[in-house]
């Protein structure tokens, strides 16, 4: 009977690893193993045919950390992450909410707010190149018919950055407003109609029940939100890239900028590093912090 | 002077389902049923009334104040949802107090008041927890106490028992009694199930399709129904109809018969012959369903158990005195028993000031 039993177990357990290889495989393959050796690679000098690679421990970091251009750069994407992530949100809900009420013309206004979403990144970039061209562009134009002189948006240190956050914000927030619709279509009327009858305003109705039930999706919302605010850069490539004076350049172009155009591969391996570090002690955050606070049905 | 006045309220969408021309007058302090099977227009007569549905016709007055163009939160009312509706992310004392927060009571008070209203409907010892940690009975006592700590004169209720089981029904359906009478509340109550809205109330409407088949109080309902639709509806089990002609009587006529009055009679002893088609074993009686070609659910309730086997032939008789008359054609009553009928209601307790005199059959049939 110990060996029926012992069998059973034993077919059990690979049983188990069978149906966990597909995804142990392509984890490791995909996201493991290139982990590690770019944790490897970043502590190893840059080699070149006379002089190999050689270990030189943190070396890598503490150049980075000298280099001036490094700290734009995270200046940057700082800058860009606290002002794409809370007006992309706040405009997704405030669409969601709009797009949720009882209003004519209500899925055209879904569909519209969606369109963005749809385009890819590359063609968004192309038209917003078309905005921001100076004197022919549309911004121009209607600035023009209100007699502002032209301004070259993408072309100046002082504006290149706050045109890249709007054409992020215009991208991202129809995106966001999916996850906020879905969700509030998932909260039944009936609890409008027992707060309706509680003498509750529609803003307090929102602000008290409304909201708190739409944290998890928004926490959901915000990791993406953060996620992407350091993974999306194809615009940069058709925008600006990273000009003028790298008054746009953010991290990650700068990691592509580094392997791929200075072929500095244990810089940008060093960078990437630390992009690695701080995703993971946000989802650390998310999971051990947020995550209580929030409420789940 | 009536408390809660309808005045010939219509809804319907697309000319179909909902409700038409509806009226009713309800004292203050009342508490009334309304009745009727699934999709006749309970939900949306209570939603016209709570002001989450407008009326295409007619007016609602509630306390001497036109409502009809007032939103819910203007018309100093509580509702109990079918669906409880509590707030899942709230505790249960923050569920119940949520609406004086809004209204701004302070702190002392909505204590006190939550403190009181847990008591009531015993819900002590559960204030931290929230909805999904309670079971059916419990959420839906959460429900009557953020109705109840309102503390507003009308309170709507929409089957506010028929998630729970039959024993925690009759605990709540007790509760809910005792809170009505404890508030001094006006209560209008929607139910499809005719025992809770008998034991419970002082008036019923009877609702069809829409409109209103019979108000009257329970024991009227039940004694002298309006029509055959009420005499069917009404009643555990309900009346038996009869076609006229099977007893001597003409063509439009159909003859009702509650089946507590029925008589077992030797073969061919009785008013009518019948094969007996079901046996059914209640505890202190048993009921015998009847087949006769004749005949809309025949039934004859015995004291004990009864000694007949299934497929026997057994005559009944009707007594002439405790025949109800309708016009087969349009289904009304046309004449009431002759006897007192309330000395036979041992069906249905009547509640304590159900005792008002019979009306004529005449204004019986001026209600619809
Ligand atoms: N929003 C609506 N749109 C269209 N028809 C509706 C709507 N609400 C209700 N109806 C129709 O009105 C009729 C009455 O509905 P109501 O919800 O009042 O029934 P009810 O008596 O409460 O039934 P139940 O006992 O099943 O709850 C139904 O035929 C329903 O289909
Ligand atoms: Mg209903």
């Amino acid at each position: 009977m110990t060996d029926a039993f012992t069998l059973e177990r034993r077919r059990r357990a690979l049983h188990g690893w069978l149906l966990l290889s597909p995804a142990l495989i392509m984890l490791a393959t995909f996201a493991f193993y290139p982990s590690l050796a770019t944790v490897i690679t970043s502590l190893w000098s840059r080699g070149t045919r006379r002089n190999p690679a050689e270990f030189i421990g943190l070396e890598n970091y503490r150049y980075l950390f000298d280099d001036p251009t490094f700290w734009q750069v995270v200046s940057n994407n700082l800058f860009y992450a606290a002002v794409t992530i809370p007006v992309s949100m706040a405009l997704a809900l405030v669409m969601a909410l709009w797009a949720n009420a009882r209003i004519p013309a209500r899925s055209f206004i879904r569909t519209a707010y969606f369109t963005p979403t749809v385009l890819p990144m590359i063609a968004a970039a192309n038209l917003w190149l078309f905005f921001y061209t100076p004197s022919f562009g549309i911004l121009n134009q209607i600035g023009a018919l209100f007699g502002a002189g032209p301004v070259n948006w993408l072309g100046q240190p002082d504006t290149a950055l706050w045109a890249i956050c709007v054409m992020t914000i215009w991208k991202e927030a129809g995106f966001f407003m999916v996850f906020y619709l879905a969700a509030l279509q998932t909260i039944p009327p009936d609890l409008q109609e027992a707060a309706e009858i509680e003498g509750a305003s529609r803003w307090t109705y929102t602000r008290r029940i409304v909201l708190p039930l739409l944290m998890p999706t928004t926490l959901f919302i915000l990791v993406n939100a953060m996620i992407n605010s350091v993974k999306l850069i194809d615009h940069l490539f058709i925008l600006t890239k990273g000009g003028p004076s790298d008054s746009s350049k953010l991290i990650l172009y700068y990691i592509w900028e580094n392997a791929f155009a200075f072929f500095d591969r244990p810089s940008a391996a060093a960078m990437t590093v630390l992009v690695l570090l701080l995703l993971g002690a946000l989802a650390a955050f998310q999971f051990l912090v947020l995550d209580r606070r929030v409420h789940y049905r | 002077m009536s408390f809660l006045t309808l005045d010939g309220v219509t809804r319907q969408w697309k000319g179909q389902g909902g409700v038409q021309g509806i009226s009713l007058a309800l004292p203050r302090g009342e508490f009334l049923s309304i009745l009727g099977p699934s999709g006749c227009g309970k939900s949306t007569l209570l939603r016209l009334i709570a002001g989450l549905e407008q009326p295409q016709a007619g007016r609602i007055v509630i306390d001497g104040r036109d409502v009809t163009a007032l939103p819910a939160s203007a018309r100093n009312l509580s509702m109990v949802f079918q669906s409880y509706a509590l707030f899942p992310h709230l505790s249960v004392a923050e569920n119940v107090i949520f609406g004086l927060k809004v209204r701004r009571v302070g702190r002392a008070e909505r204590e006190q008041r939550l403190a009181e209203v847990l008591t009531m409907t015993g819900l002590d010892g559960l204030e931290r927890r929230k909805p999904s940690e309670l079971s059916g009975g419990q959420r839906q006592r959460v429900a009557l106490a953020r109705a109840a700590v309102a503390e507003r004169p009308l309170c709507l209720m929409d089957e506010p028992l028929s998630n729970l089981d039959a024993r925690l029904r009759h605990s709540v359906r007790r509760d809910i009694r005792d809170l009505a009478r404890k508030l001094g509340l006006t209560v209008v109550y929607v139910t499809h199930d005719q025992g809770e809205a008998m034991s419970l109330s002082n008036t019923v409407v009877l609702m069809q399709d829409g409109r209103v088949e019979q108000v009257g109080t329970p024991s009227d309902l039940y004694s002298r129904p309006a029509t055959t639709f009420a005499a069917q509806f009404i009643g555990e089990p309900p009346m038996s109809l009869i076609e006229g002609p099977a007893l001597g009587y003409p063509d439009e006529v159909t003859v009702g018969i509650r089946p507590e009055n029925v008589r077992l009679a030797a073969a061919g002893g009785g008013d009518l012959d019948t094969v007996v088609a079901d046996i059914e074993f209640l505890g202190g009686d048993t009921r015998l369903e009847l087949d006769q070609s004749a005949a809309r659910g025949l039934a004859v309730m015995l004291p004990g158990a009864a000694h007949i086997g299934i497929g026997e032939t057994v005559g009944v008789t009707i007594p002439e005195e405790n025949r109800l008359l309708f016009n087969s054609v349009t289904g009304k009553l046309e004449k009431e028993p002759q006897q007192n009928p309330k000395a036979r209601n041992r069906q249905i307790p009547a509640p304590e000031d159900g005792q008002k005199a019979p009306p004529s059959p005449k204004t019986v049939k001026e209600d619809l």
